[in-house]
């Protein structure tokens, strides 16, 4: 923002700076006096400020215009619409949205109803137990001149297996309450540890400080953390948070940081660190101390996203895959050799970072276990890096689906852009 | 010689009464409860019908199935397949492995003998 501290301006139109972060970052929709004060204090166009919004809007519209026939024929007309109907434009682009969260709602569900190896075992259980009293009970009751010996015997079986019944029904009511009241969330352990961190800027205040908070006792205040594995994701992130932290001590760090240009190996070096680390540390910087935001995603063997934050410009994928032209992939293929390029991220602004990736080998269950693989990639704002040659660039988007380069070589599946631009 | 039927199952208390059923119409009922050795009882002295279970400990239902319809000793016997689940994702498996008939827990006792009387009847392989 033009080297203007993010306070002065918050305070200059009345309002908090982090209510002015989080309209940046498109998570509050503001009025057209609040854009105006902000746009004049700024000395820019209204328009200039809104226009991250728009496009925003733009490709949710687009994206739900590619699954409708009768909508597509009229994408030409979208800008038009969108200018002459804005309240309506949004409407359906909240809509779309609205349905896609439950969409993926239902898919954790569904996943867990055919997955959940608690409730299958249980049901099969119960029909098994059924099975047998009802088999035994026809016996009984059907069998006029039955043997005395074999009756004592069935109602003996009948009698076991209706305790049975009885213990695995309440096992199952006791579960299927527990997982309605406390674990029900719709999503995923990943993305309510995400939610959580995003919350916090990705920067844990508790665990800053020269007598820091244990990790429980930050979790119990974390009221955003709703189920029992997303606390445990965030144990884990946080014990480890706190080790990065123990070795880069945040204002030596940060000033280390600005003296060689956030290059990552002398940063690493500088501190006794591996690469991974020093990731993970550059991306817990507060954005008003850099002056800029960090990114940092990371991902495990499979190739899934573990880890996300997101800069402005370098939009990550929330349910989808990610685009396989990451350096981060890249480095997943070829373990311990660090990666460096400058990455344009499509899109109608383009913006070039300078993406760093590490992948490192972890061996969790000792020698003979399986090798853990964990690569990271940190996305640097260009302003911020130690400048590159420009011809290494390479050209990556979201996910294919909503990435405008149609002619990509490693495209998975069609782009529901490319007739957009 | 009369009629004999192997029950494959691992419930003890649906082995009794599918047993006391069986035996009562002057079926003679052996019985085995793991998976894992079935094929080596099946193939050693086939029986006349088999009635098997899915769900079983070392092996499952349907990869016994698929194994002794590839063994010439055991290729046409007629069998009835029992699931706790009655979905069709199950029936199918049991289709295309090659049962000779398919039922779902909890089942009738007389359906069971009914079915069974039916599959030592009739011709092999007829549904």
């Amino acid at each position: 923002m033009l080297g203007r501290k993010q306070a002065d301006l918050a305070r200059s139109v009345g309002i908090s700076p982090s209510y002015l972060n989080l309209i940046e970052h498109n998570r509050r929709r503001i009025g057209g006096k609040l854009i105006n004060d902000i746009a004049r204090e700024l000395g820019v166009e209204p328009a200039a400020l809104t226009e991250g919004a728009e496009a925003a809007l733009l490709d949710t519209l687009r994206e739900a215009a590619a699954d409708h026939v009768r909508a597509a024929e009229e994408l030409p007309r979208l800008e038009e619409f969108v200018g002459r109907f804005p309240g309506w434009a949004n409407l359906i682009s909240d809509t779309r949205r609205r349905a896609m969260e439950l969409e993926h709602s239902v898919e954790v569900l569904s996943d867990r109803m055919t997955h959940d190896p608690f409730l299958s075992a249980s049901l099969h259980e119960v029909i098994s137990t059924v099975t047998a009293i009802r088999s035994t009970a026809t016996i009984l009751a059907e069998t006029r001149d039955i043997d005395p010996e074999w009756r004592e015997r069935f109602h003996r079986n009948m009698a076991e297996d209706s305790d049975r019944l009885a213990e695995s029904a309440e096992a199952l009511v006791r579960y299927l309450d527990e997982a309605s009241s406390t674990e029900f969330a719709g999503s995923t352990p990943q993305e309510e540890l995400d939610g959580w961190l995003r919350g916090q800027g990705f920067h844990v205040a508790e665990l800053e400080r020269p007598l820091l908070l244990e990790p429980e006792m930050i979790l119990k205040g974390a009221t955003g953390l709703r189920s029992a594995a997303a606390k445990s994701l965030a144990r884990s992130y946080l014990e480890r948070y706190r080790k990065d932290a123990e070795h880069m001590p945040l204002s030596r760090f940060h000033e280390e940081a600005d003296l060689c240009g956030f290059d990552p190996a002398a940063l690493a070096m500088k501190f006794g660190v591996d690469l991974a680390a020093v990731f993970r540390r550059l991306a817990t910087l507060p954005v008003e101390r850099v002056g800029a935001e960090i990114g940092l995603v990371a991902c495990d063997g499979s190739g899934t996203l573990t880890f996300r934050k997101p800069v402005d410009g370098f939009p990550l994928p929330r349910y989808s895959a990610a685009c396989p032209l990451w350096p981060l992939y890249l480095s997943l293929s070829r373990p311990m050799a660090p990666v460096r390029r400058r990455v344009e991220m499509g899109g109608r602004n383009p913006r070039t970072f300078v993406a760093y990736a590490i992948c490192q080998p972890s061996h969790p269950a000792g020698f003979d276990g399986p090798q853990v693989l964990e690569a990271a990639m940190l996305i640097l704002p260009e302003e911020l890096a130690t400048p590159l040659p420009s011809d290494s660039r390479v050209d990556v988007g979201t996910s294919c689906r909503i990435c405008p380069r149609s002619a990509c070589a490693a495209r998975r599946e069609p782009s529901i852009m490319a007739e957009a631009f | 010689m009369g009629k004999r039927v192997l029950l494959v199952e691992d419930e003890p208390n649906i082995i009794e009464a599918i047993r006391f059923i069986l035996a009562r119409d002057g079926w003679t009922v052996e019985t085995h409860s793991d998976g894992a050795t079935a094929m080596d009882i099946l193939t050693a002295s086939p029986p006349d019908v088999l009635v098997l279970d899915v769900m079983l400990p070392g092996k499952s239902g349907f990869d016994i199935l698929r194994d002794l319809r590839a063994h010439p000793a055991t290729g046409s016997l007629p069998v009835l397949m029992l699931t706790a689940k009655g979905q069709g994702r199950d029936r199918e498996l049991a289709e295309r492995y090659g049962a000779t008939r398919f039922m779902t827990k909890p089942f009738a006792n007389a359906e069971v003998l009914e079915t069974v009387n039916s599959l030592h009847v009739g011709a092999p392989g007829t549904v």
